[in-house]
């Protein structure tokens, strides 16, 4: 049988096998101890591991990124987490200017083993500041490695990469995510950066979806089979470093590619995969397109949220498009009933 | 004076000269343009930085910032390294990548120096709760500017430093200059230690830049952290920069500051007052054998090659494999 967990649960569970297979691993965050547990994900682990490695921080985003990245100059593994990826905002000149620079800027002399979670929110409201990826403005900056997994199996296999990987990492989580369920093997793994999954298969597009976009892909995806369209879904899941061969075959093969990102267009992850792919002289007849935010802060309103964001019916909508050059008309069906989406495995 | 003064002021006149020496000679080569790199000189300030540095034991552990040339030869930094980071040489340091502003001797406790202002204070405060966690006898010390006192980073730091008990002695070296700005255009009192003392620790201040008194305090902090006391303390040292905020000249001409505010400082240079303790020849051998190893240091980074173009890509991230503990 195969054991199926949620994406919290796959979370939790690499930092736990990992905490008490090294006790150099520690946690640090606003809330981490409290009793609900950054969402579940730190739930019971100072009971485990005590008060001196799992611990609450003083709403010092800055002044705490700068103390983990101390702590790993010393020998330990700090993961620091932010049950909103918004707050990381505050932590950029201890993340950009130190974290990320430190071993080049001295020569290689140090190293910085830390992981910095973060959750991006959606849904209910959270409006234009719980709700931003940015992760495009990460990828920007040499030396920090970026994971954003969309599958319980993947959470736990980067999770674990990522803290036992001897440089700065983000782990970068979505609110959505978390109703996510899935294989997850019980024992440790590690996920490779560099590395994409393909989620699906198909023939005839390539849709690249980010962080929980990849799960409105596969949904739009069923949308499109339904007219006999089969796209290929591939998940990044590593950010930065970049798997863009796996995503430059999937475009030679289907012809057709777009990119879905979970945050705005503008210098955005999906602006680099496909300048990558160009300076891949990927042919020119292959059609490239990108969606993603809509170019202004988040609004609270459903009536208005709802245009904010791509979804699996206007990523199929923007797929047939793509396919048929507007020439056809067609809408998604709407009493279709779409599933979660788990992921059975393994991968 | 007794023999262990007497022993201590050699000490102290040594690693003082050594470092005036050092960077007048950067001030003077700096015009042949063989250090591209931005120098900010400390000449004034180096009591702060023996008088602690003299106090710590080889494994404790120093953070400091871009102004950090008396800190890394205190600590006992590689004096030869450093020059040849300056001159961006690959036997620097840093291999030639980090120049002047980031300065590290592992070895010698000397952690690493910052250019952005505050920014090694949060990450000193990190060393010794790791330190803490790992039951190591030893602290950490971080050194930082009056203008980093206006930084968020630094009341975060204070904040948790004393929530959490740690082993950090918090050393203000307070030239009341932020480049050009006096101290008290930027903040409504003269209180930095006695704001320090509202987060919970120990604070005081030493407004004369007295050697023995900055090694005293920092002695007995070290004695007291190996019987067990651990809180962090602070202490807020009044200094005064020479040299102008970058580079190697003076700057009264600019008329932010006036010669007369130097003049105090420069007649209580601790250099001049340490060797007028001394006996000459005592004082003319010290002085011989640093001016050799200063000039072998030049030489050494003369003669060193730059780094070969493939070293660009290098030492971004290292290989990862789980460290044990």
């Amino acid at each position: 049988m195969q054991r199926i967990l949620s994406y919290p649960e796959a979370i939790k569970e690499a930092i736990e096998q990992e905490m008490t297979q090294n006790p150099s691993v520690i946690v640090l965050g606003q809330g981490i101890d409290d009793p609900k547990g950054t969402l579940g994900t730190t739930k019971g682990l100072v009971d485990k591991f005590g008060t001196e490695r799992v611990f609450d921080t003083p709403l010092a985003e800055d002044g705490m990124t700068g103390v983990a990245i101390g702590a790993a100059l010393a020998g330990l593994r700090p993961i620091h987490t932010h049950i909103r990826m918004d707050f990381v905002l505050l932590a950029m000149n201890q993340l950009i200017n130190m974290a990320a620079k430190m071993r080049y800027m001295f020569g290689g002399e140090v190293f910085i083993p830390m992981v910095v979670r973060s959750i991006i929110g959606k849904s209910w409201g959270q409006g234009a500041q719980h709700s931003q990826s940015i992760y495009p403005l990460l990828m920007n900056i040499p030396g920090l490695k970026i994971f954003a997994p969309s599958t319980p199996y993947d959470a736990k296999g980067c999770l674990t990469q990522g803290i036992r990987d001897d440089n700065p990492v983000l782990f970068i989580e979505h609110r959505l995510l978390y109703y996510q369920r899935g294989y997850v093997p019980t024992g440790n793994y590690t996920v490779p950066f560099g590395k994409a999954r393909i989620l699906a298969n198909g023939e005839d597009i390539t849709l690249v979806g980010i962080s929980q976009m990849a799960i409105e892909c596969l949904r739009a995806r069923q949308y499109l089979k339904e007219i006999h369209i089969e796209a290929e879904v591939i998940d990044p899941v590593s950010l930065s470093p970049l798997d863009i061969n796996t995503i430059l075959d999937s475009a030679l093969k289907t012809k057709r590619l777009m990119v879905i990102d979970n945050a705005w267009m503008t210098c955005g992850a999906g602006a680099e995969i496909i300048t990558q792919l160009i300076e891949r002289n990927l042919p020119r007849d292959v059609v490239l397109k990108r969606m993603g935010f809509a170019s202004v802060p988040c609004p609270t309103t459903p009536s208005l949220e709802r245009y904010f964001y791509p979804d699996a019916k206007t990523i199929a909508l923007n797929a047939y498009q793509m396919l048929f050059s507007g020439k056809k008309t067609w809408q998604p069906r709407t009493e279709l009933q779409i599933e979660e989406v788990e992921f059975k495995g393994p991968f | 004076m007794n023999n262990q003064i007497h022993k201590l002021t050699e000490k102290f006149y040594g690693s003082l000269y050594r470092i005036r020496r050092v960077e007048e000679e950067i001030a003077r080569i700096y015009h042949t343009d063989k250090i591209k790199s931005p120098v900010h000189l400390s000449i004034g300030q180096e009591a702060i930085s023996v008088g602690v540095c003299e106090a710590l034991r080889p494994d404790d552990t120093v953070f400091g910032t871009y102004r950090g040339h008396a800190m890394y030869l205190a600590k006992g930094g590689n004096l030869k390294k450093m020059i040849a980071e300056l001159y961006g040489k690959s036997t620097g340091c840093s291999k030639g990548k980090g120049g002047s502003m980031h300065l590290i001797d592992i070895a010698r406790g000397v952690m690493g120096t910052s250019a952005i202002v505050g920014t090694t204070i949060p990450l000193s405060v990190g060393y010794a709760y790791a330190l803490k966690y790992k039951k190591s006898d030893s602290i950490v010390v971080s050194f930082f500017g009056d203008g980093a006192v206006d930084e968020g980073a630094f009341h975060e730091s204070m904040n948790f430093a004393t929530l959490k008990r740690l082993p950090i002695l918090f050393i203000c070296e307070n030239n009341l200059y932020a480049i050009h700005s006096h101290h008290l255009r930027r903040r409504h009192s003269d209180n930095i230690y006695e704001r320090a003392r509202t987060y919970g620790m120990r604070a005081e201040r030493i407004d004369d830049g007295d050697i023995f008194k900055i090694y005293e305090f920092t002695n007995n902090y070290v004695k007291q952290s190996m019987l067990g006391n651990i809180m962090p303390v602070f202490l807020e040292c009044i200094t005064y920069r020479w040299k102008e905020h970058v580079g190697p000249n003076d700057d009264f001409h600019l008329g932010y500051r006036t010669k007369d505010e130097a003049e105090y400082w420069i007649q209580n240079d601790q250099l001049k007052k340490l060797k007028s303790f001394l006996d000459t020849d005592i004082s003319t051998k010290i002085e011989s054998e640093i001016e050799l190893e200063i000039k072998d240091a030049f030489e050494f980074a003369e003669e060193s090659h730059f780094p070969e173009a493939n070293e660009l890509y290098t030492d971004l991230f290292k290989d990862s494999k789980c460290n044990g503990f």
